[in-house]
Formats: structure tokens, sequence, C-alpha cells
């Protein structure tokens, strides 16, 4: 028993020993518990597709902000904000529906940034942006990540309950004299730098996994949002950390493996959970399913 | 009586594109007063509702409710609006009472840290709605009755002088309609105007001191006896648009 509680701590402590693994843990943790907050209401409202469509089309904004050499985030709000605007204009003109106008903003918009990655000479590898490179992050990348992520969160949780109502019903936070517009905006400006912070970890094609799985998860675990606040964050930091330590010990990418543990732990909770696959059967199986009434 | 009405249309005009929803709507709703919104599918009901809340801008026409523009009246929480059930989404992780606290967001600071006045304003209008036993439910395991009185206790909460109801009978059984038929007409006593959009007209002389026919104007406003004449009904529903209405 001892033999393998020290194997086990082993299996955690080995890897810190190295400074990029430290950095790569943090800035994974870190970029996860921002992206989870943020997925449970990307879940609830079903702007799953509209996280995707932000998370591809920031690539050219955090390309162009490269060469200019301005901050990836001021690139990345401008394009993903601007990504949505034009997603408007699209779908506004009544021939489009809406599925088809993200499709069409975002490939397009995601093909600009490959084609200025691919004539842009760089010291930096671009195209890390596009698969993320958690093991390269400078010291000053994660001071940047830090920054942003604790601005993003905060802003979060300190409007969650106006962003919750606008989740949740709209039309009532306009008729008690807020702006569901702004309120929409807020969060799509959240999305957007979120992206940011994500795309250096696990890059722009997976930051969508980590922008749904997380809330999806916990929605299965609970019927408040206030726990959905608590359980996504924690089971996305929990999996950041078996993904990066994975990564170490597989030597298999590690943006992968992140996705795939908060993958692997949405299956496990759908087949296994409370509310799950496992537990619908049994109570269809038993006194069949009461109906909820008073 | 010198108060301004609850609600105050006047000449209002809506356009979606090529199709006109309302076309000239006068309309003026005074205080302490069941209405109920009749008309047939398409006949502008919804639109009414949403262009009386702000959340649809007239094309032509003013809106104002008890004396203030929209924007002022929304901004002091004036306006209760309980949604049709299609347009909610019942899997939402979020309990009975805290669909009534969202009634006091307008009441509260930035951060919508609730107050002990607004936890006893929320446990007073559960009390009043009969959901105080089931207020940590979440809002779908409720039966079609019980949402909508959620819904109005979340107007009460809001200390909403106008409450509109878009179809609130839909779905609801029997014995839930009247429950909920009792307690609105208990709001308008308490002097709070009430506009309850429905196609139930049996329920009408019980629910409502006035009826407004509508089909895209208002064709009738008045007793609700008067509007269920035939004549009357045959031109809001299309039956007979030429019938003129006997005097």
């Amino acid at each position: 028993m001892i033999g393998l509680d020290i194997g086990l701590l082993d299996l955690v402590l080995e890897p810190l020993r190295y400074d990029f693994m430290v950095r790569a843990l943090v800035t994974t943790v870190v970029a996860a518990i921002v992206c989870a907050l943020l997925s449970c209401w990307l879940v609830l409202i079903g702007w799953s597709l509209m996280g995707d469509a932000v998370s591809h089309a920031v690539l050219p904004g955090v390309v162009l902000a490269y060469i200019v050499g301005a901050p990836f985030a001021l690139g990345a709000v401008v394009f993903g904000l601007g990504a949505v605007a034009l997603i408007g204009l699209v779908r506004g003109t009544g021939r489009v529906k809406e599925d088809a106008a993200i499709g069409i903003v975002f490939t397009t918009l995601f093909a600009l940034g490959l084609v200025l990655i691919s004539v842009t000479p760089s010291q930096t590898d671009l195209g890390h942006i596009i698969f993320g490179n958690i093991l390269g992050i400078s010291r000053g990348d994660l001071l940047q990540i830090g920054v942003l992520a604790a601005l993003v969160a905060a802003v979060l949780l300190a409007k969650r309950r106006d962003l919750t109502l606008y989740a949740f019903d709209p039309a009532h936070a306009h008729a008690i004299g807020l702006s569901p517009r702004r309120l929409g905006a807020l969060l799509l400006g959240a999305l957007a730098l979120t992206c940011v912070v994500a795309l250096q970890v696990v890059g722009v094609i997976l930051v969508v996994a980590m922008l749904i799985i997380p809330g999806a998860t916990a929605r299965l675990l609970t019927d408040r949002f206030s726990r959905m606040l608590v359980i996504a964050p924690v089971s996305a930091a929990l999996c950041a950390i078996a993904g990066i330590l994975g990564s170490f010990w597989l030597d298999a990418s590690s943006g992968g493996l992140v996705v795939l543990a908060q993958g692997l732990l949405f299956a496990l909770v759908l087949v296994l959970g409370p509310r799950g696959v496992l537990a619908a059967r049994r109570r269809a199986g038993g006194d069949g399913i009461v109906p909820a009434r008073a | 009586m010198n108060a301004p009405p609850a609600l105050a249309l006047h000449q209002v005009h809506v356009r979606y594109g090529e199709v006109t929803a309302l076309d000239g709507v006068d309309l003026e709703l005074a205080p302490g007063r069941v209405t109920g919104l009749i008309g047939m599918n398409g006949s502008g009901k919804s639109t009414l509702m949403r262009t009386a809340m702000g959340m649809q801008r007239p094309d032509r026409g003013t809106v104002r409710l008890a004396g203030h523009d929209p924007a002022r009246a929304r901004s002091r929480g004036l306006a209760g609006y309980v949604p049709q059930s299609e347009a909610v989404d019942w899997d939402f992780p979020i309990s009975v009472r805290e669909v009534v606290m969202m009634g006091r967001y307008g009441h509260q600071g930035p951060l919508r840290r609730p107050s002990r006045a607004d936890r006893a304003a929320v446990d007073e209008a559960l009390d009043r709605v009969e959901l105080a036993d089931i207020a940590e439910r979440q809002i779908g395991r409720l039966s079609g009755g019980q949402r909508k009185r959620a819904f109005v206790a979340r107007g009460i909460a809001q200390d909403a002088s106008l409450l509109l109801l878009d179809e609130p009978f839909a779905g609801v059984d029997k014995r839930s309609e009247a429950t909920l038929v009792r307690l609105l007409r208990e709001l308008a006593a308490d002097g709070r105007t009430v506009l309850v959009s429905t196609h139930d007209l049996h329920a009408l002389p019980q629910l409502a001191d006035d009826a407004v026919l509508l089909l895209r104007r208002v064709l009738y406003h008045g007793p609700v006896a008067g509007a269920l004449e035939p004549a009357v009904l045959a031109r809001a529903f299309g039956l007979d648009p030429t019938a003129e209405v006997p005097a």
C-alpha cells in the first residue's frame, strides 16, 4: 500500500520538477476554469455553435495583432465581436438561416487566419495557435493569461445573476429596464477573451470543447445553476490536471488529452450519473417515472 | 378618477416586413380592472403585448404606461410580463424561488444581492400564489397552472402595477385555471391592471371585467357581455368581416 501511495505521488510530483510543466499545469487549470464558468451560460442559452464560431473567428485577429505588435486580446475581441455582427448581418437578409450564417462566417474568417499565418514570417510558430502549445508557455504568456482569466472570471461572477436572467428570460430582463442586448454583448466579449486564454492551451480547434463540455457535465449533475458554477470549473480543473500529467507520462498531445479527459468524464456522468442513462432505466424498471407535481 | 390610464396605446402601427400586425390600435386600460384580449391567431395579440412592453418598437403611434414613456416605466418596474409557455425553457436549472427573486432585480444594486426586504417580498409573493411549500423545486417540475402562478408571483414581487399575461390558460387544467382566475381577480381588486390574452371565451365572464376584440385594430372594447354577442365575435374572428356591430 505504502509503495503504491509513493508511486501515485511520484506520478504527480515527478513532472512538476520541470518549470515548463508547472507553467503548463497552472495555465491549463486557469484556462479550464474560466472556460468552464462561461460554458454554464453557453450550454443553457444554446450558444455552443456560437462558441465554436467565435473561437475560430478570433484567429485572424490574433495573427494581425501579432503582425502589428498589438495585444492578442485586442485582435481577438475585435474579430470575435465582428464575427457575431457579421453573422447577424448575413442572417438578417432573411434568405440564410442562422446555422448557415454561422458556418459561412466563421470558416471564412478561420481561412483568412490560415492564409495570414502562411504569409507571415515569424519567430514563434503561429501554427501553435491552431493546435495550442502548452509546453512552450513563457512566463510572459502566463502573466497575460492569468490577468485575462481573472478579469473574465471576475466580470462573469459579478454579473452572474443578470447573465442568468438573460439566459432564462431576456423578455423579463427587458421588462425591468435591463438591456438584453448589452448582456448578450457582455457574454460574447467574455467569450472572445476566453478564446485568447484557451487557444494557447489547446488551440483554436479544441477551445470549443472546453467551452461546452464542463457546463454540459455540470448540468447533468444538478438542477441548480449556482451549483453548476461550482461543479463545472472543479471538474474542468481536475480534467486539466489529469490531461497535463497524462501528456507527460504518455508523451502525447496535452491539449488533446485535456479535452479527452473532459469528454470521458462527460460520458461517465451521462451513463452513471444521478440523471444518467442507467438511473433512468432503473426508474423506468421500478415503479415507473413519478410525475412531479403537487 | 384623475389617474392616467395604466396602459395607453395611441394609433399604434406595427409592420413585420410586408405583414401588417397592428394597424392603428387605440386602447386605454383603466387601473384596477381585468381585461381579456381576444382575437384569432395572427390578430396581433402577442404583438400588442410585446409593443406595450417595449419589446417591439411601433412603426407609428405612441405607448404610455401609467403616463410614463415605456423606457421609464420599465426601469421603474411598472409592468410585469408572463410569457407564453412555449417561450420559456422549462429545463433551465432554476428554482421557483429564484424565478420570483428575478422580479426584485430592478429594486437591487448592480450585483443583485438580495436584501432582507427582497426576501420578504419574495416570500409574500410565493404565499400569495400558494407556491410557498414547493418554492425550492426546479421550475419545470411544476404543473401548467403552477408554472403560470410562479410567473405571476414574479410580477407581484416586482410590484408591477400592470400585468400582461400571454395565453396563460393554454395547457392548464380547469381547476388550475379557476385558481389562476381567482388570483388575477384579487390582484385587480388591489388596484393592479391585468391584461390577459386568451381564446378561451367560456372563461371570459368569470375572468374579466372588460374585453378587447382585436383584428389588427381594436374592434370592440367594453363589457364582456357585449363582446360575446355573436355579431361582434363574428367580426373579430373574420366570419363575416362586413357585419355591423349592433349599437
